[in-house]
């Protein structure tokens, strides 16, 4: 008994306690949730997961089939969330980074304009703008009999962007090495671009130079590629195009919107981190003669990055769990296709939304322990 | 010790003759009575079956037998209140106990009577899944529908049904699915899809909410059989007995020739035992449900027989004008019959 005289023995042994008590209490509730749906004659258990689905999804990037399992339903609504969560993300910080910049501009009719874009965005609710672009998407496009073509090879309709694909991935083996190579001579010239300007204080102008170089290589092995391979050509096939790749309009609609809309947010949290780079820095960048480009993109967004990045984190989460708004307007994420059509095909809701919020759970956790090792990266050496 | 079992004894004897007969306990019945009305899940709106008018005042068919139902219990057909569901609603609302009784055109299957913890109670619709295109599509049958874009509410029997029809044919189709059955509505109506599936009963209400009716087109061809009633949690068999007989109480009442006009009249006069037994002259029947022994007499009274509720609801007296069709009595060729009320 000595040894519960040791106060760290003692932390260390209450903290076990009351983990116990939690994964008790944990097991209590599911026990007696289980208990409870077998006496009321409910299914339960996740043996539905390797049932057949039969569940048709309009889009999708798996190659899932309606005679697949459930399992690569929800392996398919996973893909479906990140997919338009990545796709905004990008967007959204594009955006947000322009706005957030225009509306500290000096001039008066773009700062009010960003911040009208602002105002607007942040007041309205997020299921309306999902709406307004799904409807407006649809409203603006003509049926498909009547599409907007490019070439005969693009189409554009209410069913869609059909693109043609490529009938054998394998022709673009030399293409994609040949970017490989791009890159890796660019990276080679900018290496000795930083080395040069290091000892001398020139400047090189890398990119234009390395394209110049280099840029023709990839871009033919892709013209000849492209001839090479059989083309899946999307052609009008009694209501529809069929063949090639269809963007569904349920996509764009939820890509604009969760861009936009986080855009306004993303703008914010810009602004916020560029006014806490004090004057003085602008001022000293000025005086040593960088232009106006050069000032925000080596001394101003340097110094904001640690301010912006904590509050964009939360953006981008805020993306990944809004991608479920695609529900609305049957975008075939994970909540609409797994909590929705499996969910009420198996019944199964308790197993499904503890699947679907666990999922949910590690993708945020995911992307916050990548931005919060961004930052840490990034953080400014304070000496 | 002998005290008490003479105490048992007498206590027996008290409550055994007080009522007419011991009953199984019925949780939800006691419960109803005690609130005073009755929870009814129903569609979320969808005229002809339950829908709710801008007064806030629910009709058809769907309704007419929540009504009945509330007349049989509680001797009130205006004792109901509606919780209007979604496709994915409906069951963790009657499972949760939220809802006494889902009538709410849902579709008997295999996998939900064994998986979901539901029974089906009887038929109060045969339903026929079809499409509704538009009239400039020039499509006359189902299979013209090949390579088409086809919106469906998710989770809905008729989303398996075409998937698996068109599957069948080696037909490709593009399936997209709503949450809601307006969702789903709305996205044809915008030119999203080709076509929009569901019921035909369904179909002929929810065609009122298109932008322009006429320029639609419901196909005659169906594709399926749905057969829907209304449902109720497994246990408490006393109140699955009241909701099924219910419903044989309103199509037998129709077989019989028992009218909300003449049921006075047959009550005093029919010399039937059938009918006397149904409108409690002999029998006590209601007794043996735990119900006053009116509860059908107060069923045909307040709300119609089921030709009558049909012919009001989806009827030739509604704007849906659906005919009766497989909904009539199977004495005049259609699929709709009782059991004996003996």
């Amino acid at each position: 008994m000595k040894f519960l005289r040791d106060r760290k023995v003692r932390d260390v042994l209450w903290q076990v306690a009351a983990s116990l008590l939690m994964i008790a209490l944990i097991v209590f509730f599911v026990r007696n949730a289980s208990q409870n749906m077998v006496k009321a004659g409910i299914a339960s258990g996740f043996r539905f997961l390797w049932r057949d689905s039969g569940i048709e999804v309009p889009f999708n990037i798996t190659g899932y089939k309606p005679s697949d399992t459930i399992l690569a339903l929800l392996w398919t609504g996973v893909a479906n969330t990140l997919l338009v969560s990545a796709a905004s993300i990008v967007l959204a910080t594009v955006i947000g980074f322009g706005v957030g910049l225009l509306r500290l501009s000096h001039n008066w009719l773009l700062s009010t304009l960003a911040g009208c874009y602002v105002e607007f965005v942040r007041n309205i609710p997020l299921l309306f703008f999902v709406l307004f672009w799904y409807f407006g998407v649809l409203a603006a496009l003509p049926a498909p009999r009547e599409s907007y073509s490019l070439f005969d090879l693009v189409f554009l309709n209410r069913r869609g962007l059909s693109i043609p694909t490529p009938g054998v991935l394998h022709d673009f083996g030399w293409a994609a090495l040949m970017t490989g190579l791009l890159v890796a001579l660019q990276a080679i010239v900018a290496r000795w671009a930083r080395r040069r300007q290091a000892r001398t204080g020139r400047d090189f102008p890398t990119w234009p130079v390395g394209f110049l170089l280099c840029g023709a290589l990839p871009i033919l092995a892709f013209i000849a590629a492209g001839t090479q391979t059989p083309w899946d050509v999307p052609t009008l096939r009694g209501f529809n195009y069929r063949g090639g790749f269809i963007l569904v309009p349920e996509f764009v609609a939820l890509f604009a919107a969760l861009s936009t809309y986080t855009a306004g947010f993303i703008a914010e949290a810009v602004r916020g981190g560029v006014l806490s780079v004090r004057q003085g820095q602008i001022d000293a960048a000025r005086a040593l003669g960088l232009g106006q480009g050069r000032i925000i993109r080596l001394v101003v967004i340097p110094q904001a990055m640690p301010v912006i990045i904590p509050p964009l984190t939360s953006q981008y989460l805020n993306i990944l769990k809004n991608s479920s708004f695609g529900a609305a307007i049957a975008y075939p994420e994970i909540v609409a296709i797994f909590m929705g059509s499996a969910l009420v095909a198996t019944g199964q809701a308790i197993e499904i939304i503890a699947i679907t919020l666990a999922i949910y759970l590690v993708l945020s956790v995911a992307v916050s322990i990548f931005m919060n090792w961004y930052n840490a990266r990034h953080r400014l050496v304070t000496r | 010790m002998k005290f008490y079992i003479l105490a048992a004894a007498a206590a027996y004897f008290v409550v055994t003759s007080a009522g007419a007969q011991q009953l199984a306990p019925s949780p939800t019945l006691d419960a109803i009575k005690a609130r005073g009305h009755i929870e009814c899940g129903v569609h979320l709106g969808l005229p002809g079956f339950s829908y709710a008018n801008d007064k806030g005042e629910w009709t058809g068919l769907d309704v007419d037998y929540c009504r009945s139902l509330a007349a049989a219990v509680l001797g009130d057909a205006t004792k109901v209140k509606y919780t209007p569901t979604s496709v994915q609603q409906r069951w963790p609302v009657l499972q949760s106990g939220q809802v006494d009784v889902l009538a709410r055109n849902t579709t008997i299957t295999f996998s939900r009577n064994a998986s979901l913890g539901v029974d089906f109670q009887g038929i109060n619709f045969y339903e026929g899944q079809t499409f509704v295109v538009r009239t400039k599509a020039k499509v006359t049958a189902v299979k013209d529908l090949a390579d088409s874009t086809i919106c469906v509410a998710a989770g809905s029997t008729e989303e398996k049904t075409a998937a698996d029809w068109f599957r069948e044919r080696d037909l490709k189709v593009t399936i997209i699915n709503f949450q809601k059955n307006d969702d789903a509505i709305s996205a044809y109506d915008q030119g999203r899809c080709d076509a929009y599936t569901a019921g035909i009963g369904a179909l002929a209400g929810q065609r009122i909410k298109f932008k322009d009716p006429s320029e639609h087109q419901i196909l005659s061809e169906i594709i399926s059989n749905d057969p829907q009633g209304p449902n109720t949690r497994w246990g408490d068999e006393r109140w699955q007995l009241v909701v099924r007989w219910v419903l044989n109480a309103q199509i037998a009442a129709e077989a019989f020739g028992i009218t909300s006009k003449n049921v006075d009249e047959m009550k005093a006069k029919s010399p039937n035992g059938e009918v006397r037994r149904i409108l409690g002259v002999e029998g006590k029947f209601g007794d043996m449900m735990g119900l006053s022994n009116d509860w059908a007499y107060n069923i045909v009274k307040q709300v119609g027989n089921y030709g009558e509720s049909y012919e009001r609801t989806v009827g030739m007296d509604s704007p849906l004008k659906l005919p009766r069709g497989r909904n009539q009595l199977w004495t005049k060729g259609g699929l709709l019959f009782t059991p004996s009320f003996q």
